[in-house]
């Protein structure tokens, strides 16, 4: 039984801390959030001479040539420091959907320059409020022109290049679209969370091409979805024990009735639960994390599992850590508010907690 | 990450089942043989027990001068995995192997050791333990039961309570209260008691399920000879906690019941309306939710066997197997009631499944009270892993006689 990471791979992960302690503070999530900038580059340009952006690109496209392990545990460490950079769009999408289904010739041309950091992905599913549905898009491709809108798309305003799923014909396709070319236009929306930025992509015939088979989109966006909610579940979690420590070291700190406040079980005993809640979302992240790294075919019901049970771990800890901290919990000046927002807009990017558990449970009666 | 044996615990595990292929076919019990209220039943499992003694496996974890094996704690779980695969495990001999014989191990006399390990390890003495009151449960070190000094011998007055197995124990390990002048924790001392001692009375509890699983034991006048004092007077606190530190390493990590699986089954199985239970989405909620949190506690167990596999110590994290089990058990049983509608109501031979959800249902309860109540569960992660401070005691400090306890004030 070895249901852990290796020495190395948590080596990399301290590492990881080590260096977000230094460059990612919460200040600078707080920097971006009240600028309006919706990343940052300073950090972004860090995090590829890392090689993080590249981690699972190989070599041979500039990347590190890592698993999916590795990159499980930066995702951790990026969603601990709640770093304000395009890290999931990017990487867990739009590079994951490259080597998902991407020609060799595509490859070459896109993933040198995602792994330099020099190119932002981004992937976009949703048109409208709801529940989207890979068989009812408005977006069409025609094989080559894209045409449509697509709302939200996160990290919309900085990508350059966006992975999209669209009709075409009678079914559905994923398609490559450059977002400096003609007939595309970007506007910037307002997001929960200005740290990370979310758009509104138009497409006027413009030019596209196909990633993957045409009419394998579904089955495409299932799967990177799969992968993608994996890594995700690990940037929850990161950012829920984050959020745990926080409170936890405020109610040590904070007195009333001449006690600390964590004296009392009122309070200790949902710190307890909110522990529990982590613990038990790691544990399905970390097999889902197994599956993806083997190739198990339990990685479909394991990614739900994990997805869901991260979103909501990660948003009990941002209700809990302004609930714990009392009234300066709901002041800007106060860092819980970080925390709440980014985890809502986790558990809303990629679907929410219980499209995940629909999933799951289509999943396991299929 | 893999889930496979390294060479040696791979070896080890063809060692156990190799035995157990030879001497086990037989060993699965059968229903009726299944309660511990028959005594043949109690009967049959004292003859596996002695098997396995014979060849070693009777308590791997003990050292090797005691009958043990000296084995690790993952071999303990390869084990027990194994013997799984031959027979139901309904282990009444656990309180000694897992709790007591450690204590006596750790705190006991050689002469102690000398005269009741073996025969605890064989199965030949059953044990039993004697810790709650009706006016200490969870506040355990809050009991009354007294022992009194008389000549060479003590004399105990008192009553304990959720005894399990006093009926066919052969020894309980007591502890009673030998200074009520002391702080609390500080006036309690622990003792072997003979269960044949003239004075003790055992009632069986009738439980809410039916069954009478535990007793409760009186003592009146019930002599204990000097030399079964384990540890020394007024020190059995220490003991205790040997005990319980001992019970939390044997707590388990399953979810209690029949399992998300079958519950998915039930569903699939239940006339809906139109189709079945499987198409309503508010089912499908809920299950989802019983998948994922099953799922999560199976795996943390096996994060836990991993820690255990690089020789770590069960450490109170463990805690938490039973803290999302049992409630887990509880919540499903309760959904697969409510999933029949009206027919949930309807309990044995006529019930679905012969009434295994509406038993499990009102057996439920138990396990979140047995061996640390959900609160105090909570109360230990947040103490033992998160670094907490403890609650606040009213009775810090005060002679024993002067506190409040129980429903007694």
């Amino acid at each position: 039984m070895n249901f852990d990471f290796s020495e190395d791979q948590k080596l990399l992960q301290q590492t990881a801390r080590d260096y977000l302690a230094e460059h990612s503070s919460l200040d600078l999530m707080r920097e971006v959030l009240e600028s309006d900038a919706t990343y940052s580059d300073t950090l972004w340009k860090r995090t590829a001479e890392m090689g993080w952006l590249g981690a699972t690109i190989p070599e041979e496209h500039g990347g590190a040539g890592f698993g999916p392990l590795e990159l499980a545990l930066l995702a951790h460490e990026v969603g601990r420091a709640l770093s304000p950079i395009p890290f999931s769009s990017s990487v867990y999408l739009a590079t994951e959907a490259l080597m998902l289904a991407g020609t060799p010739e595509q490859c070459a041309r896109y993933l040198p320059r995602l792994a330099s950091g020099e190119l932002i992905g981004t992937f976009a599913l949703s048109e409208r409020p709801g529940r989207a549905s890979t068989s009812h898009l408005e977006t069409q491709f025609n094989g080559n022109q894209l045409t449509g809108t697509k709302f939200p798309v996160s990290d919309g305003q900085i990508a350059g290049l966006a992975i999209i799923v669209a009709r075409e014909g009678e079914s559905t396709s994923l398609v490559m679209v450059e977002l400096d070319a003609p007939g595309v236009t970007c506007e910037s929306l307002e997001s929960l969370d200005p740290s990370r930025g979310l758009a509104r992509l138009s497409f006027a015939n413009a030019p596209a091409e196909r990633l993957g088979e045409a009419g394998t989109g579904t089955r495409l966006a299932d799967s990177l979805l799969d992968r993608a909610a994996t890594l995700m579940a690990f940037e929850q979690i990161g950012g829920a024990e984050r959020a745990l420590e926080i409170t936890r070291e405020y109610c040590l700190d904070r007195y009333a009735f001449g006690r600390p406040i964590a004296s009392f079980q009122a309070l200790k005993h949902r710190l307890a639960d909110l522990y529990v809640a982590i613990e038990l979302a790691r544990s399905n992240a970390y097999y889902a994390a197994w599956a993806l790294d083997t190739g198990n075919a339990e990685l479909g019901t394991a990614a739900c599992a994990a997805r869901a049970a991260a979103s909501d771990a990660f948003e009990l800890a941002g209700r809990e850590i302004i609930q714990m901290h009392g009234g300066v919990g709901f002041t800007w000046e106060y860092d819980c508010h970080l925390f709440y927002r980014r985890a809502k807009l986790l558990s809303v990017a990629l679907g929410s907690a219980d499209l995940w558990r629909e999933k799951l449970i289509q999943r396991l009666a299929a | 990450m893999d889930f496979t044996d390294t060479p040696e615990e791979a070896a080890f595990r063809a060692e156990a089942r190799s035995w157990l292929e030879a001497n086990a076919p037989q060993a699965q019990p059968t229903g009726r043989l299944m309660s511990m209220e028959d005594p043949e039943a109690v009967k049959e499992q004292q003859d596996w027990q002695a098997l396995k003694a014979d060849a070693g496996w009777a308590c791997l974890t003990w050292p090797e001068e005691y009958g043990g094996r000296g084995a690790n704690a993952i071999q303990n779980v390869i084990w027990n995995q194994e013997e799984s695969r031959f027979r139901t495990r309904v282990n009444i001999f656990s309180i000694g192997l897992g709790m007591l014989g450690p204590t006596i191990m750790t705190h006991g006399t050689e002469a102690q050791k000398a005269r009741h390990l073996r025969p605890m390890l064989r199965g030949e003495e059953i044990w039993c333990q004697l810790f709650s009151e009706p006016g200490a449960g969870s506040d355990v070190a809050g009991l009354r039961t007294q022992c009194v000094p008389d000549g060479d011998d003590w004399v105990c007055n008192g009553q304990k309570i959720w005894t399990s197995g006093a009926h066919y124990s052969r020894w309980g390990a007591l502890v009673a209260r030998t200074d009520p002048d002391a702080v609390k924790h500080a006036g309690i001392s622990y003792f072997i008691l003979d269960m044949e001692s003239p004075g003790i009375e055992i009632r069986p509890i009738q439980q809410i399920d039916g069954g009478a699983g535990f007793s409760e034991v009186f003592f009146n006048d019930v002599r204990i000879p000097g030399e079964n004092l384990v540890g020394s007077i007024n020190d059995g606190w220490r003991c205790a906690i040997t005990t319980l530190m001992n019970e939390r390493a044997s707590l388990g990590t399953s979810v209690q019941g029949l399992g998300v699986e079958a519950l998915i089954e039930l569903a699939r199985n239940t006339n809906w309306q139109d189709g079945t239970a499987l198409d309503d989405p508010g089912v499908r909620r809920r299950l989802a939710d019983f998948f994922i949190r099953s799922k999560g506690l199976q795996y943390t167990g096996y994060r836990s066997l991993t820690a255990i596999s690089r020789g770590a110590t069960p450490g109170p994290e463990g805690s938490i197997g039973k803290l999302v089990g049992a409630p887990l058990g509880q919540e499903m049983a309760s959904f697969a009631v409510d999933l029949q509608e009206e027919s949930g109501a309807v309990r044995g031979a006529d019930a679905a499944l012969e009434g295994a959800w509406q038993a499990s249902y009102m057996g439920s309860p138990a396990m979140r009270l047995a061996g640390g109540t959900d609160e105090i569960l909570r109360n230990i992660v947040a103490e033992r892993v998160l670094g907490l401070p403890s609650e606040m005691r009213a009775d810090k400090g005060m002679a024993f006689r002067e506190i409040p306890t129980g429903s007694d004030r």
